[in-house]
């Protein structure tokens, strides 16, 4: 079997396990040793990737395979990964696997949390391996389905509303994304769904490029979080569990920068040139607004959430600018920001299930009180603000770098108007560390929480290792997507 | 006159043959050996499930009257299933104190249905598929008002056989201006003599008008709440699914056999006709507070999707839609199981309401519940996706963009009120849910099966892919 395969495998085997799993003991092992497996096996694979392409190859993908599915549509699941798609498996496996420890004790109805929690990531990881059109377009949904009861059942404060609001704005989003991949396969001649042959054949006529390219950018804008349509993701966001904010956030909305990228640019290059500009006003104000809204919260998932809107928004951002480095630095901000805003995540869940508030005002002085968390949340915020040395500054520098080559007068000024949010960025993670975690005690009862348990210190250490290693080390992982994008920048 | 012919039609020959038996066995047993009625009924349409399931090629027979083509053929056994299906979750209503003496009259009725439809299905002549149809109206009427002392069953039969009759009128009287302006009632024949004329149109409009009754299309959908909130769930349940099914499989065959050549007169009625089933389906269904009603609303809008596939026109649309119409039994089927099994063991809670904490003590219907809503949904892995899927692909290659805009705009509203349901059972906090419930083993196999198809119809390509090369081969 290709290993590939094991990507979905795996998942599919996890799930099975759980149903036949009988107590909570059982439960974790299957969570654990299926999340870890993943884990090693998106290692390998980046590993194995680097490797072959060092010994010479040039394939745009690696590990292609295809089976026919439904041979009257041309459908088939045919798989590959190139090295955005690696990137963007070693991320997915690193925030299930410390997803997995993040919900350790988490009630009622553990069984059912991790099935639809496995299943969320089964269509995560199917997405990314998959390249031709209906298969990922199923993984993409099967993705987002378990958010509904993931939120509904498990989350806390408005939780019904947030759950509804979701799932109807993203099902919204993959109507338009269905119907674009419908022009996309019509308008290839009805030969195949596969997304490399169709890049090849390039021959989608020009009107229906006009028509479908905005409507497929616009489906997967919507779940990458494009201004005006991100208003699901703050209230998502604040009432999800932690593992699903984190799963959510750090590599749910990448899903919708990805299928930007890998499918309503690569395949309708034409219409990405000509109608780029309109998606990169909405990117901007993305950008922009984003940041001035998270200063302007006081809840802490609500200021990660507008943060995240605002993050999300630069790799549209960076991708619509068109230029080599630009692109890399896109898919490096996804890595980032998946990172460290899962971590966020994990942090505001753990540090929300001592103090039972998320508001800023009501806390203060915590750093005295759980240093473990506290640091964490120190180096989080440093990420998210660019700091040399973490995973944030590599990916903004190389944004910013690449987007200001693109010597054209209106991109310029959209960098320049997006390079603001960087100081923004700086005032609302500042104003939140000062505040919570220095300064006095506000509420007396704080003073006897506890630091971090076993399964929380490692969840938060795993993440930080990958935030730093991301940073100190960029090298290696931003070659194997600088050679990728080429690619699909070719087709442009 | 040729007697082997009749061997030809195997399907309705064996339905006819298991009706005959289930009587016989109906006149001449009393008291404790009728205890397998119900175990034979459901073998015997088993038996003639498997027998039948190997489609044969084309016939003709009776000079045209009677022909049956390979998908056709797939047709009927897809109905037939959902006929086992229905049969089997009939079990606990039929075993009730009110209804136990009238298990062979609804036997009777429900099968005569059933072949009635076989008959539409196979018709080469209007006046063949005119008799097929009224086979499949009249006992219905009848299962609809089976709960005769309930005053919501009379009316509700009351109200379908009424409309059932009226449409019927309409119907009969479109068929007639085509005689007149053709002087023929054969399929194979009318094609040559369609000219586009007036009459014609008339003719036209008047027979979709009256299919439209069937499928409940808007604006013929008036007595659809009613008649199923009214009717036994059993019924109902077969009402939203195989009638509807049936009724569309031949709108197709005879828009696109009969009447392809006026193709240009159709189209714009159908394009406005599925617009408004699917929103004004999904918008009704939104308010409703009855499941039964609910899954009405849900069924109109339902039915203006897998019309959708009669856009394509084609082999791709033929094969979408008797897909859909497969996955639609399995998903609907689910859902009305085990609504009719809450109903029948909880002295008949059927309002949402009821449904709140259904989680905490019946997780497995639940879990049923939840996959079935899904698949009609449209939601993958289940098959509810690849069906909805398949009829866009084949009404957008018709070129009809705008319409699987709006219908795919639909699915998210439908969306939100499957999840309503779902929503209710998991979410929602009650005091006094449900009790935990046993259900019969009957109703579980039923459940097992629909679970099955739901699960399996579209990761496993083959199904559709034979019944593409049927609809090749008939087409």
């Amino acid at each position: 079997m290709n290993i590939l395969s094991l990507f979905v495998v795996i998942p599919l085997v996890m799930l099975l396990a759980l149903w036949l799993s009988r107590n909570i003991r059982q439960i974790r092992g299957v969570m654990v040793t299926g999340s870890s497996m993943i884990l090693a096996l998106a290692i390998y694979l980046t590993i194995d990737f680097i490797a072959l392409r060092q010994a010479g190859a040039t394939a745009e993908m690696l590990y292609t395979d295809s089976y026919t599915w439904y041979a009257p549509l041309h459908i088939a699941y045919s798989i590959g990964v190139d090295g955005i798609s690696v990137a963007m498996l070693l991320l997915s496996s690193i925030i299930v696997f410390t997803g997995t420890f993040a919900s350790w004790k988490l009630k009622p109805l553990t069984k059912e949390y991790f099935l639809w929690f496995t299943l969320l990531s089964l269509g995560v990881f199917g997405f990314f391996i998959c390249v031709d059109l209906f298969t990922m377009f199923m993984f993409y949904e099967i993705a987002l389905i378990p958010m509904y009861l993931l939120i509904g059942v498990w989350g806390s404060g408005r939780k019904e509303y947030a759950a509804m609001k979701l799932t109807l704005m993203l099902m919204g989003g993959s109507a338009f994304l269905l119907m674009g991949i419908l022009g996309i396969y019509f308008g290839n001649g009805a030969t195949t769904m596969n997304v490399l042959e169709i890049a090849a054949n390039n021959h989608i006529p020009h009107n229906w490029q006009m028509v479908f390219f905005p409507l497929t950018f616009l489906g997967f804008g919507v779940l990458g979080a494009l201004f005006p349509f991100h208003t699901w993701s703050p209230d998502g966001h604040a009432s999800a569990p932690t593992a699903v904010s984190m799963l959510h956030a750090g590599v749910l909305m990448k899903l919708g920068g990805y299928g930007c990228f890998r499918i309503a640019m690569y395949l309708m290059p034409e219409a990405a040139r000509e109608l780029g500009w309109i998606f990169l006003i909405l990117t901007t104000i993305s950008v922009v607004y984003g940041a001035f809204s998270a200063v302007v919260q006081t809840d802490l998932k609500y200021i990660n959430a507008y943060s995240s809107v605002s993050h999300c928004g630069l790799v549209l951002f960076a991708l619509l600018m068109m230029t080599q480095t630009s692109c890399t630095g896109a898919v490096l901000q996804m890595l980032s920001h998946g990172l460290m805003t899962a971590l966020f995540f994990a942090l505001i869940g753990m540090i929300y299930g001592r103090t039972h508030t998320r508001d800023v005002r009501q806390m203060g002085g915590l750093m005295k009180i759980m240093p473990f968390l506290s640091v964490g949340y120190v180096i989080a915020g440093l990420a998210n603000l660019g700091l040399p040395g973490l995973s944030g500054f590599v990916a903004e520098m190389t944004v910013f770098v690449g987007s200001f080559q693109n010597n054209d007068p209106f991109h310029r000024i959209c960098t320049i108007i997006a390079c603001t949010s960087i100081v923004i960025t700086a005032v609302y993670i500042l104003r939140v560390v000062g505040k919570i975690l220095y300064g006095k005690v506000q509420n007396p009862e704080h003073l006897k929480l506890t630091d971090a348990t076993w399964d929380e210190r490692f969840a938060v250490i795993c993440l930080i290792v990958a935030v730093a290693g991301l940073g100190l080390a960029p090298f290696w992982i931003s070659n194997l997507i600088h050679e990728s994008v080429a690619p699909i920048l070719g087709n442009l | 006159m040729n007697y082997f012919q009749f061997l030809d039609m195997i399907p309705e020959v064996s339905l006819i043959a298991i009706i005959m038996v289930l009587f016989l066995y109906d006149l001449f047993t009393e008291g404790k050996s009728r205890r397998y009625f119900q175990l034979t009924a459901c073998i015997l349409l088993g038996i003639h499930l498997i027998v039948n399931i190997q489609p044969d090629g084309y016939t003709q027979l009776f000079g045209g009257m009677y022909q049956s083509s390979p998908i056709a053929h797939a047709m009927k056994s897809i109905l037939t299933l959902g006929t086992l299906i229905v049969v089997l979750q009939a079990n606990n209503w039929l075993r009730r104190g009110d209804t136990r003496h009238k298990q062979g009259e609804f036997y009777m009725l429900l099968l005569s249905t059933l072949l009635g439809m076989f008959f539409m299905i196979s018709a080469g002549h209007f006046l063949m598929f005119f008799i097929g149809l009224e086979l499949a109206s009249v006992p219905m009427a009848c299962l609809v008002a089976f709960d005769k002392y309930k005053q919501h069953s009379a009316e509700a039969g009351a109200k379908y056989i009424l409309s059932a009759l009226f449409s019927s009128g309409l119907m009969l009287y479109g068929i007639s201006f085509i005689y007149g302006t053709i002087g023929t009632l054969y399929f194979r024949d009318i094609p040559a003599g369609l000219t586009g004329s007036p009459l014609q149109i008339m003719s036209l409009v008047f027979f979709f008008a009256g299919l439209g009754f069937k499928i409940s299309l808007v604006p013929f959908h008036l007595w659809t709440a009613d008649a199923y909130q009214g009717a036994p769930t059993t019924v109902t349940s077969y009402l939203s699914v195989i009638s509807k099914g049936s009724a569309v499989f031949v709108l197709m065959m005879v828009l696109v056999k009969v009447f392809g050549a006026m193709m240009e007169q159709w189209h714009p009625m159908l394009y406005i006709v599925i617009i408004a089933t699917i929103t004004i389906g999904n918008l009704f269904a939104i308010r409703q507070q009855n499941l039964k009603r609910f899954m009405a609303f849900s069924s109109i809008s339902q039915a203006g999707y897998i019309v959708l596939a009669v856009m394509g026109g084609n082999a791709i649309g033929m094969t979408s839609l008797a897909f859909y119409v497969l996955v639609y039994i399995a998903a609907n089927l689910a859902a009305f199981g085990v609504i009719n099994i809450i109903e029948q063991k909880s002295r008949g809670k059927v309002d949402i309401e009821d449904y709140n904490g259904l989680y905490q003590t019946n997780p497995k219907l639940c879990f049923i519940m939840t996959l079935a809503l899904f698949s009609l949904a449209g939601i993958p892995p289940f098959a509810g996706f690849f069906s909805k899927f398949f009829v866009f692909v084949s009404a957008f290659n018709g070129g009809n963009f705008w319409l699987v805009f709006i219908a795919l705009l639909n699915t998210v509203i439908s969306l939100f009120y499957y999840l309503k349901i779902v929503k209710a059972m998991y979410i929602l906090p009650n005091d006094a849910p449900i009790a935990t419930i046993k259900s019969d083993s009957y109703t579980r196999l039923s459940l097992v099966i629909c679970t099955a198809g739901i699960l399996g119809f579209g990761i496993f390509s083959a199904i559709y892919e034979s019944l593409y090369y049927f609809s090749i081969v008939s087409l």
